[in-house]
């Protein structure tokens, strides 16, 4: 008797982005082909167009590509040249309640740096708090900016922290803050954490100030796990966290939004230099493609990816000159779709 | 002391107490003879203070920052050679804005479940400490300094902070200045450290900062730290707690009281001293053979004070 089983694919809105986008998305494709994942591509390009109204606003076809199915990867896009023209990571992140980012540093074995044994998280909350833009200037020569934490966005942030905690079989969540000084705001931060932590006793919750956290930090990593906070501190932490694996190139980043919607993304720049030479190292958005994966569910998959991908950079036989290398980005593409095939 | 009378440094100490008292009117306050003692002399020397009991009680800390205005916190961090940490070559300094910014302490409840807090940013402290800086990189034979900030989010703020940077360093063509994101500093500090040298920034930007930055050399145990107040008032102190698990042992580590001496020494000028006896507590932790517990050695406190005062005869 045959059992058939139905491979579903899953649709996937993939936006290449510019600069070496093209190229690198091109790689996670072949990969994805070779490594069988049941993945179906729909490109979409974002360049802010102007709605009626007035009102910048992403391209409707990539809107709804992406409302339907609910999962993005993204390249890096460059920096608008016009004048007035919003930043297309911010215009993301508002038309699709992207509130947070998350990003997992781990050591990548044969990409050298001074730290061994790094397996952090950082989830950071990307809607409001210091980044909130409301500023004024009250007399001249004296300017303030305000910080704004809610209830809701600090709620929300953290059961994000802690469901992806249990998810991920992770041990602890680490709240880092400084309501020791901001009382009133970290407080509340700080306060609906512990209300959250109370429904996850099977996760360890612990408390730490950001200067500390900092200290630490490079004194010892491995001392982390799980690191939930508001947004500048978070926006501090995951690029001091990349740093400490070797930076923006080998770093994987999700964003998380409202209605079931995750777009994921390499975080490093556009590299205009090198474009369309075959020379990027599309490790960080393949990393980025393998946190896609788990947050489908498709395990098998990314383990497999990520490992053929770890194997090739421990090996040093095929790397991108980023890496320490001379290979093209084909021929590391190519080796680690052969190391794919090889783990089947 | 013993180091400093070892190195014939030309200092006479007097010693005074901070703890807080109320005075008239119920404001606290730290007691008048210390504060007549540090108006006088202009310089301080001061340990670890523990954190008040009482409820009600100020901060120390803020206390002394407030009555001597110490508007900037300079802290040199550099490598000890013998002291293990992932990275070699550590040589740079922050100096950090310590009077407002997200520290101004104004809080509200909006409505119920949204606070804000509110950061200050003046035209007169960011240039106040741009100017610091200048001159701290010119007497300490420094050759850049470099903005940190997020004027590409907090536009007006550190908008602000950014351009008062600009404006002193037209008056200091001797000095290179570069302007760098705190996310950017961030991300390449912890990849290559000697890329930077003397670091100025905001309140929140350099507590973050001046905590990575004594992690990158070997933690709060061996960084020195200085306050620069008003008025010519200096304020030189160790950083790190007060063991009160090991007060009183001979087990305690001098160094960051020392370092931070040091420090005190070079800003008096009395550059000679200052440079002896940090030889002399350098060369002592690079031998490795008398070293207190948390340097990785089992000597007490008198021992390496010792050891640090034999070096420093030496060197006459």
């Amino acid at each position: 008797m045959f059992i058939i089983t139905m491979i579903q694919m899953q649709t996937v809105t993939l936006i290449p982005g510019d600069g070496i986008g093209p190229e690198i998305s091109a790689a996670v494709m072949k990969i994805f082909e070779a490594a069988k994942a049941p993945i179906r591509w729909e490109e979409r390009n974002v360049t802010a167009i102007k709605g009626p109204g007035g009102r910048w606003m992403i391209p409707p076809d990539a809107k709804e590509s992406m409302d339907r199915s609910k999962i993005g990867l993204k390249g890096p896009l460059k920096t608008p040249i016009a004048a007035g023209h919003p930043s297309m990571n911010l215009l993301l992140r508002k038309t699709f309640d992207l509130y947070a980012n998350v990003r997992p540093c781990v050591s990548i074995e044969g990409y050298k740096t001074p730290y061994t044994d790094v397996n952090l998280v950082t989830i950071r909350e990307n809607t409001e708090g210091e980044y909130s833009g409301i500023e004024h200037v009250i007399v001249d020569g004296v300017v303030q900016s305000i910080k704004l934490i809610t209830e809701e966005a600090s709620r929300r942030i953290a059961e994000y922290a802690f469901e992806y905690a249990r998810n991920n079989q992770r041990n602890s969540v680490t709240a880092v803050h400084k309501a020791n000084i901001m009382r009133m705001s970290d407080g509340l931060f700080l306060r609906k954490c512990r209300e959250v932590a109370e429904n996850y006793k099977d996760i360890k919750f612990t408390e730490m100030y950001l200067d500390t956290v900092c200290l630490n930090m490079v004194q010892d990593p491995t001392q982390f796990d799980v690191l939930v906070m508001p947004n500048l501190y978070g926006d501090i932490l995951s690029d001091l966290c990349a740093g400490l694996i070797g930076g923006l190139g080998v770093t994987p980043s999700g964003n998380i939004g409202a209605n079931g919607v995750a777009i994921f993304e390499s975080v490093h720049g556009t590299a205009p230099d090198i474009a369309g030479m075959d020379l990027a190292n599309p490790t960080a958005l393949l990393l980025s493609a393998v946190m896609m994966l788990r947050h489908m569910g498709l395990h098998d998959h990314g383990n497999k990816i990520q490992a053929a991908c770890f194997d090739t950079i421990r090996d040093k036989k095929v790397l991108t000159k980023d890496l320490g290398g001379n290979s093209k980005c084909s021929e590391f593409t190519d080796e680690i779709c052969r190391r794919v095939k090889d783990l089947e």
